[in-house]
């Protein structure tokens, strides 16, 4: 009986939606104030029942209910308790609940924390992500219903993917899920400017800090998906331009993009119309991610639910979605007023570069994606697009990106004078290129890619410590220095200089654990011993093992260095019972400045294994410069600038309301 | 109004891209036809499932219209399948299954667990009688007729709408040939 | 057109002049690093580059893996069920590599008509079939059965 009321909380979420998606929007055209205040209770009212059927789908995994089609088919008594509450999102349907409970989640976030916002707006906001909702709930109800029922009642369920079962993939989905579905509150503010027609800096800053939040919630979905694939999948890669990887770094780079055009917008009012843009982009592309992952267009690696039938419903809804808000930009763009003007050498131009570049990647991973489907479309032939690609085509994107990403915080806004710039820049310049030749010097393999990443990184680096210094020029010390990030604006700044910061980590981390790790696959008996650079492993041989739901092969791999024991490792080769598939555990010493990775192969007989070992310097900064990115996203977003407002307009009047509707395109 | 189309750019690019999803959707790589359809049954002669001592062969479909289902354990789409045959075989749908590549006592708690829609199973251990019939993945349906004669098969889960519109129409028809 | 406008238009022509000829190039890679997938028939018909890398896709043969005195090299025949071509690997096979499943590979072909592989993919789901074998498996069927039949062609 319970699991026949999520349904019904379900479909009651539906119909709350449909209320959301259109009175709010209507009351807010034909001035209905009783309309446009059924926005914030109908949000809520959709938030309780999508977490009360949430809430009941992951109890069902928690009793064992085999008797619901979707527990039974992915849950498992011995399942331990953490993966089965991450079953719940563990395959198609549960995912696509937990989609909408974000998206949910954010709405009541919107609705809760926007109170001194005009009224239109935020009923207009809450109306187009009513309207996605309704998108996804009936998607959800028509194709993929989680409550479905199985008779007679299976006594053990068919486990969750052993690859599933790990925690940073039971993490990853739902960090990915908030980005993705937090774009959509960019996207719904645009919408919403686009049908008032205010476009102005105000809607800039009101969407800044969700559009930031959702920035940093992809950054981290990202960092931990990478993370999950190097040390799960056994091979000791990070990132493989698969498509459902694509399908996340594509609204990253379009986020990206938007954040700092969003700067420009909230400073100066230029960029509008790019910026209104970018937003239908960055949500686009996480829906355009969705449609990717659930229809089977692109089979990948990582895809665990594939269905044509459910792709053509997706496929509609992308038409409607994004043809429809593309269809509103054409019809409004041109009545958007242009903002202020900034010379060619001014921060502005420089952000408009950066912003072309980002864009560019942005068309050019995409059609890395696109390209098999593309050709077999045409009938030009079976295809794939080879890894050094994407990666050709990063180095050649990279370094003008990095070069403005360092010159820009230096650079002022509207007109800077050349002089004065390459002046503050000079010393940032000496050290980069010294750095840069001294890496590159003994000419090697992969040496001059590593000068080139040295010279970028350390560019980046001390002209963010130039432009600290001469921002402090009037503070001193650390009390000063804390002064300056609790200040107004503050935080904005440091969260841009942590971020670039992590920028420069990651490209670091990138380049050497390319040009330098060391892989070799070998056959080891026990008591063996190989050399790898300065490590010597010695090979004890692997024993059975048994663990809560699987059975192992275990092995033993001592590493010494120096003739001194630093690690032992032990990488297993485990099959799952239910499921019986082998799977790869690897056994890795994690250092800051190198990673040891040591995967079983297959066993050879008698005793012997085949072996992989790896040597990886570097590899952690890529998910330490991730940190420092989402770090510093957090920190821009809190910003005491975003939240004055909000204490300001409390104390004071909120006549604002009402006024809005009419201030119409310029 | 050229300004109004030159801001049209955008949703032209997109549904271009979104025309070329379509056509994506519909390059289904599951649309593979058997060599084999047309044709006799491969000859096999592999021990029941239940019943190891017990040898089944091709022979014991002859007379009837028959089901040949594809499955294993470890397949999850099987699972997703399964309450479909369940509902073919009371429907008095004669099935027989090939456990393929399988392991027997995995194979038989799935009986008694989800129910067994099989009138009998021939356990596939090493997947070559598998090969023979063409099969590269699991779950696979053939449709063999009266004479012994494949004249149909499913690749991947059968759907209550493939049932429904192919498969019952399919064997109605095939009942009615002479055998 | 007034100066600031001039000015700026200007300053966008440059950036995208400059993009544009870094896509020039990005595309003129792209091209070079399209990575063409082979069925087995194709590759004994000789459709397939001599000297340039490729992917041939196909089943396993069962009982096919043999493993070189070595222990880490491999030899196993893929098969579109028509023709079959033998496929050389030194490293260790994925997970989910077994006889009679779907692989792709990555490699070149020896003199010897030997495809050296030095990738092989087999892909997570058991029941997956890589929609390129899939599809090679359907026209090596066409090709056997009616020779005439439209077959995909290769530019």
């Amino acid at each position: 009986m319970i699991p026949e009321l999520g349904h019904f909380a379900l479909i009651l979420a539906l119909c709350m939606a449909i209320i959301q998606a259109i009175f709010p929007l209507v009351g807010s055209l034909n001035r209905t104030p009783d309309w446009v205040a059924l926005a914030r209770p109908v949000a809520w009212g959709q938030f309780v029942f999508l977490s009360l059927s949430f809430g009941i789908l992951t109890h069902a995994f928690l009793v064992n209910d085999f008797s619901v089609l979707y527990v039974a088919q992915h849950g498992n008594t011995e399942l331990p308790t953490i993966y089965k509450i991450s079953a719940v999102w563990g395959a198609h349907e549960g995912s696509l609940l937990l989609w909408v409970l974000i998206l949910s989640g954010w709405t009541v976030a919107v609705a809760s924390l926007t109170r001194n916002l005009p009224d239109e707006v935020v009923a207009r906001v809450l109306s187009v992500m009513g309207m996605i909702s309704i998108g996804f709930l009936s998607f959800l109800l028509f194709t993929s219903n989680p409550f479905e029922r199985l008779f007679p009642v299976p006594v053990q369920g068919g486990d969750l993917n052993p690859l599933l079962q790990d925690f940073g993939l039971a993490v990853h989905p739902p960090m990915l899920y908030m980005g993705y579905v937090g774009m959509s509150v960019a996207f719904s503010f645009a919408i919403a400017a686009l049908i008032g027609g205010r476009l102005d800096s105000a809607w800039a800053r009101w969407s800044r800090p969700w559009t930031l939040v959702a920035w940093v919630f992809l950054t981290i979905g990202i960092t931990l998906g990478s993370w999950w694939a190097y040390y799960e999948l056994g091979w000791g890669g990070w990132w493989f331009w698969d498509p459902v990887e694509n399908a996340s770094f594509m609204p990253w780079l379009a986020g990206t993009a938007l954040i700092h055009s969003l700067a420009v917008t909230e400073k100066r009012g230029a960029f509008k119309r790019w910026t209104v843009l970018l937003a239908l982009l960055a949500f686009s592309l996480s829906l355009l991610g969705t449609f990717l992952v659930r229809s089977g267009v692109l089979t990948s690696v990582h895809s665990f639910a594939a269905d044509p039938a459910r792709g053509l419903f997706i496929l509609m809804f992308l038409l409607f979605v994004i043809g429809g808000s593309l269809f509103l930009y054409a019809l409004r763009a041109p009545g958007i007023s242009r903002g202020g003007g900034f010379a060619n050498l001014s921060r502005e131009s420089m952000l408009l570069g950066n912003n072309l570049l980002l864009l560019v990647i942005t068309a050019l991973v995409l059609l890395g994606t696109l390209a098999p489907l593309l050709y077999d479309a045409f009938q030009w032939g079976k295809i794939s697009v080879g890894f050094p690609w994407f990666t050709s085509m990063f180095v050649m994107f990279t370094p003008p990106l990095i070069v403005l990403m360092g010159a820009a915080p230096l650079t002022r806004w509207k007109q800077q004078d050349p002089a004065a710039l390459l002046r503050s820049l000079r010393l940032a310049l000496g050290i980069s290129i010294v750095a840069g030749l001294v890496m590159a010097l003994p000419v090697r393999e992969g040496s001059l890619s590593a000068g080139l990443a040295v010279a970028l990184s350390l560019w980046l680096l001390s002209t963010l410590l130039t432009s600290l210094k001469q921002r402090l020029k009037n503070r001193s010390g650390v009390g000063g220095l804390l002064a300056d990030i609790a200040s107004r604006g503050g935080r904005s700044y440091y969260g841009m200089w942590v971020a670039h910061a992590g920028i420069a980590v990651f490209v670091i981390g990138v380049t050497f654990v390319t040009q330098y790790d060391i892989e070799k696959d070998v056959r080891m008996s026990p008591g063996q011993e190989i050399q790898l650079n300065d490590y010597r492993f010695r090979f004890d041989g692997a024993v059975p093992h048994k663990g809560p739901n699987y059975t192992a092969q275990r092995g033993t791999v001592r590493v010494f260095r120096d003739g001194k024991e630093i690690a032992v490792l032990h990488p297993e080769k485990r099959t799952y019972l239910v499921q019986s598939r082998p799977m790869t555990e690897a056994g890795i010493d994690a250092g800051f400045l190198r990673d040891i990775y040591v995967s079983l192969g297959e066993p050879l007989g008698n005793g012997d294994w085949a072996v992989r070992l790896y040597y990886k310097p570097f590899v952690r900064w890529i998910w330490l410069g991730g940190i420092l990115i989402a770090i510093g996203g957090l920190l821009a977003a809190s910003d005491p600038r975003y939240r004055m407002r909000v204490l300001a307009r409390m104390r004071g009047s909120r006549t604002a309301t009402g006024t809005t509707t009419a201030e119409v395109h310029a | 109004m050229p300004r109004f189309v030159r801001y049209l750019a955008p949703l032209v690019a997109f549904i271009a891209l979104a025309g070329l999803l379509y056509k994506g959707l519909s390059l289904d790589p599951k649309l593979v036809p058997s060599p084999l359809i047309d044709k006799p049954a491969p000859a096999f002669s592999l021990p029941l499932l239940q019943h190891p001592d017990t040898l089944i062969s091709n022979s014991d479909f002859k007379g009837e219209v028959t089901l040949f289902n594809v499955w294993a354990t470890w397949c999850v789409a099987c699972r997703q399948e399964h309450p479909l045959l369940m509902q073919l075989a009371k429907q008095g749908v004669r099935i027989y299954g090939l456990n393929y590549k399988d392991e027997r006592a995995a194979a038989k708690r799935w009986l008694q667990m989800f129910g067994d829609p099989y009138l009998a199973n021939a356990f596939d251990e090493d997947g070559r009688t598998g090969i023979n019939w063409g099969v590269y993945g699991t779950p696979e349906t053939f449709v063999v007729d009266k004479k012994g004669i494949i004249r149909h098969k499913v690749i991947g889960p059968l759907t209550s709408e493939s049932i429904k519109h192919e498969l019952l129409p399919l064997l109605k028809q095939l009942q009615e040939e002479d055998g | 057109m007034n100066p600031v406008r001039k000015k700026r238009l200007i300053l966008i022509g440059l950036m995208v002049a400059g993009v544009a000829i870094a896509v020039g190039f990005a595309l003129n890679a792209f091209n070079q690093n399209l990575m063409f997938f082979y069925a087995p028939s194709e590759v004994i018909a000789g459709d397939a580059p001599p000297d340039h890398p490729f992917r041939l896709g196909g089943l396993v043969t069962t009982g096919s893996v043999q493993r070189q005195p070595d222990g880490l090299t491999t030899r196993f025949d893929v098969t579109d069920n028509v023709k079959t071509v033998t496929v050389q690997y030194t490293g260790i096979l994925p997970d989910l590599f077994r006889e009679g499943q779907g692989i792709v590979a990555h490699g070149k072909l020896n003199e010897n008509g030997v495809f050296i592989a030095d990738e092989v993919l087999a892909k997570h789901d058991e029941n997956y079939m890589p929609p390129e074998v899939a599809a090679s498996l359907k026209d090596a069927h066409d090709a056997a059965t009616a020779p005439a039949a439209g077959k995909s062609s290769k530019p």
